[in-house]
C-alpha cells in the first residue's frame, strides 16, 4: 500500500518543476511543455486521491483533463506555428504584442 | 518495506529526474523526449497506483500523440536558427523560482496533512475492480453519471481541430494576385 501522502508529494514536486520551468525558460515551445507538465502533475494527484478514497470520480476526472490537455496543445501548437511564420522566433520575451 | 512502496520511489525519483531535465535541457528535442520519459514513468507509477487503463492512455495520448505533435512542431520550425536557451538569472527569475519553491513547501505541508482526513471511503475497492474489469466500471460511470461532460467534451475537440486548422494555416493570396 503506497501512503496518499507521498503521491501527494510526488505530485506537488512534478507541479513545482513546471511552474519553475514555466518561469525561466525562454522557448515557448518549452513552457508549453512544462505546461503538459504541470497538468500531468494534477493527474496524478486526482489518481492518487481516487486509489486512496476507493473512488472512481478521479479517474474520470483524468480523462477529462486528458482531453482538455491533447486540444490545449494542439491549438496552442498551431498558435506558435502561426507566431514563428509572423515573427521569426519563439523566445517569449521576444513576442510582446500584448504586453502594454 | 513492501516491494509496491520501493517501485513507488523508484519511479518517482526517475520522473523528476526527467521533469528536471526538461527543465536544464537546452535543446527543445531532448527536452521532448525527456518529457517522453516522465510521461512514461508517471504511466508506471499509475499502474503502481491500480489504474492500468489510465496507464495506457497515458502513454498513447500523451507519450505517443501530444509529444509526436511536439516534436512534429520543432521539426517544422527548424529551432537549431534559433538562439540556444542561456540560463541568465535576473532578479524576476530568481524571485519566482523563490516563489514557486514557497508554493512547493506550503503544498506538501497541506498534503502530508490532509492524509490523515481523506474523507469516507467510495464504493470502488481495488478488490472489486478487479473483479469487475477497470473499463467496464469507467465505461459504466462515464456513461451514466458523465454522459454530459463527455458530449461536451467532443464539441470542445471539434472546435480545437477547426481552430487549430484554421489558426496554422498559411494565409493565401487574395484572387487575382496568384502569381504574386
Amino acid at each position: 500500500m503506497i501512503p496518499v501522502s507521498h503521491v501527494l508529494s510526488l505530485s506537488a514536486i512534478l507541479f513545482t518543476i513546471g511552474v519553475t520551468g514555466v518561469i525561466i525558460r525562454r522557448n515557448a515551445i518549452v513552457v508549453f511543455m512544462c505546461i503538459e507538465l504541470m497538468l500531468n502533475a494534477v493527474n496524478l494527484a486526482f489518481i492518487g486521491f481516487a486509489y486512496g478514497m476507493h473512488s472512481m470520480v478521479g479517474v474520470m476526472f483524468v480523462f477529462f483533463v486528458l482531453i482538455v490537455a491533447a486540444a490545449e496543445a494542439v491549438v496552442g501548437l498551431s498558435i506558435m506555428l502561426a507566431i514563428f511564420r509572423n515573427k521569426g522566433t519563439l523566445n517569449v520575451d521576444e513576442i510582446n504584442l500584448l504586453r502594454w | 518495506m513492501d516491494i509496491q512502496l520501493i517501485f513507488f520511489y523508484i519511479f518517482a525519483v526517475m520522473a523528476v529526474g526527467g521533469a528536471l531535465s526538461v527543465l536544464l535541457f537546452r535543446s527543445p528535442v531532448y527536452c521532448a523526449l525527456a518529457l517522453v520519459g516522465t510521461f512514461g514513468f508517471l504511466a508506471a507509477i499509475f499502474i503502481l497506483l491500480g489504474n492500468e487503463f489510465v496507464a495506457a492512455i497515458q502513454i498513447l495520448v500523451y507519450a505517443g500523440a501530444i509529444m509526436v505533435l511536439f516534436l512534429f512542431v520543432i521539426m517544422l520550425l527548424n529551432l537549431r536558427t534559433v538562439e540556444p536557451f542561456n540560463l541568465k538569472w535576473s532578479l524576476p527569475k530568481v524571485l519566482g523560482v523563490v516563489v514557486s519553491i514557497g508554493i512547493l513547501a506550503q503544498m506538501i505541508g497541506v498534503f502530508t496533512s490532509a492524509a490523515a482526513r481523506l474523507g469516507p471511503m467510495g464504493a470502488y475497492s481495488p478488490e472489486r475492480i478487479a473483479q469487475e474489469g477497470a473499463v467496464q466500471i469507467i465505461g459504466q460511470i462515464l456513461f451514466t453519471d458523465y454522459v454530459l461532460p463527455f458530449e461536451v467534451i467532443s464539441v470542445l475537440l471539434m472546435v480545437a481541430v477547426i481552430g487549430a486548422v484554421v489558426i496554422a494555416k498559411r494565409r493565401l493570396p487574395p484572387p487575382g494576385e496568384e502569381g504574386r
